[in-house]
């Protein structure tokens, strides 16, 4: 393992670099938030991240922001500014797209919440969602997190294997992804986690 | 060099409170302060509470301010209006432990009914205030404001933003200090506001202001960045960290200490260039104190006055200073249009939801109030009327039946002699500024009937304890309000326990108290679902046979109930079996 001060020293005069992640109240975007968070820190970035809390978490739209560099500003991403996506909903993947920057990633779960005025049949659930995102930002990984997350013991660690997905973008060592996870992680949770990120690692290995 | 740690700014300011020596705080949850006491009641050796509202909090931190101990008080903004009687007489005392009242306003309403700027409330009573742009600074100015309280006997606010209270940083701490309590001694000179005290004591507090301004003109944490071009941007708080990155390498002045606002340092550092800008979130309130300097400031003619400040805003805000710096605007994707929205809704499984539909279907005026279940006002629940503060449905109630009273001669009952006006609100509301109202309905002899959502728990803001729960913030056994009793107690004769998962019990009920001519309260009873424990309920099916699709049940806004090509079914996972459903059914197609 690379000592975390020789880290600092690489990362010296770093932009900032930005991550979004979006999804629905209950669906532990923050979780995902810190455990990303936590891993670009054990590395040794300067990292700020913002998030909503209160009304905001009764089903509704959720997101949170990870910002990390030699020394971060503003704990808000401007538009245009996130390499990544990601989110568990294919609807919120939609309404966040604006964040991305040019060639920037969307990591998302196939997962659709309705909300609802479409549960109510007042309006259309967007059927093309997956490929509209795919359309607006090419460098799409869209997957069935919850499947893979199942595969992997617990159907609730879907973000867990978008951030495995999302790791190889990352100058974080597997280590210090593994370390967050011991750490942020509830003990009983920890396997199940670990084994999520390690399969969206490997699958976005592969398809690299 | 003490590793630095990833915390939120609330955590960083519960932490500075614990390093500084303080041993108790109070508070009552309000999003975004709630964290604040969560985590310092967690810290060893100290006492922490809540308190059943904020005016009750304040008062407790003074008296524990008075015996000698560095106290905190925490509170969201609209939580300081409450508190707003102590808060202008508590400067006239001073302190003798440090005292540290944490207010956390929140721009762009995320959580509140309102975006005041409470800044002002530290102008108006001659408080001292400190202003952190992020989790380090609330480390740091919190250790600071104790000191200062202390020196100066004077209580400190320090003022948060949504963004600062919830974003995380790399919090670097100093070395913890314990408070020695300062022996209680009496002097009731400076302690009972009489109004010849009073007036002893206004002087003082008018000196103290000119000696906190010579403070601020020199305070550390006031930064001068001289960077290139001839302008200058006057800012605090957040808004700091986008001006940084919408105009790098500009000249900035950076305020920590917001009130006194230190006239000289400002006119100092702005004198030396040509333009000065002043970017703030909400109110003008560095802008005026700028502006009546003479130095004509460009602020909230561009800025804007409503929500929030983010990069892209400010950026925008002064066209002419971004191009200055040479730095492009990001090119971004367009915005998706046409999406559904997704606002926050009532859980499945929420007892809310069967009482606010029995409610509206009574055809009742709902003076509603501030918890989870104002979500009712949606449609398709449309249950809610009216609603402004904490504990105003009672006392709004009120007001509204003597109204239509008037209007409508002797009872503002509809054609079925059924009083309309009905009042709503939460267990934990009801503690906070409802049982006051409670004294005015009976009193003043309303007829109206009053709802109590006991659903055991402080919801909306995270299931904090309060005093009908039988426990502490620090998980220790406490007696617990009665709620009939003290309804009886107050004068009410008519109180009635429902359930509100039994949809007939709750329409005979209400329909029977709307009738009477009395004074009643109804008291809905059941745990909030999230926090029931036992999740083996069984889940509803719609009946393929029964049901005609009429759309009746939807009227619940459950999220476990979905009409899909026309066919209204139940989602097995999200159903938690309530079973208000199958009862709102007229040709019981919903079954276990």
């Amino acid at each position: 393992m690379v000592s975390k001060d020789m880290n600092k020293k690489a990362i010296e005069g770093e932009a900032t670099r930005s991550v979004v992640l979006a999804g629905v109240g209950g669906q532990g975007t923050i979780l995902a938030a810190n455990l990303l968070a936590s891993a670009l820190v054990e590395h040794g970035y300067d990292v700020k991240t913002s998030e909503v809390h209160g009304m905001a978490q009764r089903g509704g739209s959720v997101i949170s922001m990870v910002r990390f560099g030699s020394a971060v500003a503003s704990p808000l991403v401007p538009y245009g500014e996130a390499e990544a996506l990601v989110a568990t909903e294919l609807l919120e993947t939609l309404r966040n797209l604006e964040f991305l920057a040019p060639g920037g990633r969307v990591i998302a779960s196939r997962t659709r919440v309705d909300p609802l005025p479409v549960l109510q049949g007042a309006v259309e659930y967007p059927a093309d969602a997956e490929e509209r995102i795919s359309s607006i930002a090419p460098e799409s990984i869209i997957v069935d997190a919850a499947a893979i997350a199942a595969e992997a013991g617990d159907a609730r660690a879907a973000n867990t294997v978008l951030l495995g997905i999302l790791s190889p973008m990352l100058p974080v060592g597997e280590d210090e992804w593994l370390a967050a996870i011991e750490s942020l992680v509830k003990a009983k949770a920890v396997e199940a986690n670990r084994k999520a990120f390690l399969a969206g690692r490997r699958l976005a290995e592969e398809s690299a | 060099m003490p590793e630095k740690k990833l915390m939120t700014g609330n955590e960083a300011v519960a932490l500075a409170a614990f390093h500084s020596g303080a041993l108790f705080a109070s508070a009552y949850p309000g999003t975004p302060s709630t964290e604040i006491l969560e985590s310092f009641s967690r810290f060893d050796g100290v006492y922490a509470e809540w308190a059943p509202n904020e005016k009750v909090a304040l008062e407790a931190a003074v008296g524990a301010s008075i015996g000698g101990v560095r106290s905190l008080a925490a509170m969201k903004h609209v939580g300081l209006n409450v508190a707003a009687d102590p808060w202008f007489t508590l400067p006239y005392i001073g302190v003798s432990g440090g005292l540290v009242v944490v207010n956390a306003d929140d721009p762009g309403m995320h959580s509140s009914q309102n975006e005041q700027d409470n800044r002002y409330y530290a102008k108006a009573a001659k408080v001292p205030m400190l202003e952190p742009a992020d989790s380090q600074e609330a480390y740091e100015l919190t250790r600071e404001a104790y000191r200062m309280s202390e020196r100066h006997d004077t209580p400190v606010m320090l003022r948060l933003t949504t963004r600062v209270c919830h974003s995380r940083g790399l919090v670097e701490t100093s070395e913890p200090e314990t408070h020695a309590r300062v022996p209680y001694e009496k002097d009731e000179v400076k302690r009972v506001m009489i109004p010849g005290h009073a007036r002893l004591r206004h002087p003082v507090m008018v000196e103290r202001l000119a000696e906190l301004e010579e403070l601020s003109n020199d305070f550390p944490w006031q930064r001068e960045e001289r960077g290139a071009g001839d302008a200058v941007v006057v800012t605090s708080g957040v808004a700091y960290q986008y001006v940084k990155e919408a105009f790098p390498g500009v000249s900035i002045l950076k305020l920590a200490m917001t009130n006194p606002l230190p006239r000289r340092l400002i006119t100092e550092f702005c004198e030396q260039y040509k333009d000065v800008y002043v970017v703030e979130e909400l109110e003008p309130y560095l802008e005026e104190t700028v502006a009546s300097l003479g130095l004509y400031p460009k602020g909230k003619e561009w800025v804007p006055r409503v929500g929030e400040l983010n990069v892209d805003n400010v950026r925008q805000s002064f066209p002419e200073l971004a191009a200055s710096t040479g730095v492009e605007a990001p090119v971004h994707l367009a915005h998706v249009e046409g999406l559904p929205p997704r606002p926050p809704i009532l859980c499945a499984g929420c007892p809310h939801r069967g009482i606010m539909y029995a409610l509206a279907r009574q055809k009742a005026i709902i003076a509603g109030d501030i918890g989870c279940y104002t979500l009712s006002v949606l449609p398709p629940l449309s249950a809610h009327d009216c609603q402004v503060c904490m504990g105003a449905s009672i006392t709004m109630g009120h007001g509204l039946e003597k109204a239509l009273e008037m209007e409508e001669g002797e009872s503002e009952a509809d054609s079925k002699g059924s009083h309309r006006v009905v009042s709503v609100l939460g267990d934990s509301t009801f503690f906070h500024s409802g049982v006051t109202g409670l004294m005015e309905m009976a009193y003043n002899r309303g007829r109206y009937t009053v709802v109590i959502l006991d659903n055991r728990t402080t919801a909306m803001t995270g299931f904090q304890d309060h005093p009908g729960t039988g426990v502490t913030l620090q998980r220790e056994e406490t007696s617990s309000v009665n709620i009939e009793m003290l309804a009886r107690a107050i004068g009410i004769e008519n109180v009635r326990v429902v359930d509100p998962y039994d949809l007939d019990e709750c329409r005979k009920v209400l329909d029977e108290e709307m009738k009477r001519d009395a004074p009643s309260v109804v008291i809905s009873r059941r745990a909030c679902v999230l926090r029931v424990k036992d999740k083996d309920r069984t889940a509803y099916a719609v009946s393929r046979e029964e049901c005609n699709d009429c759309g009746l049940c939807m009227r619940l806004a459950c999220p476990a109930l979905v009409k899909r090509d026309g066919e209204v079914m139940i989602l097995e996972d999200a159903c938690t079996g309530c079973g208000v459903c199958a009862q709102v059914c007229k040709r019981e197609a919903i079954k276990v």
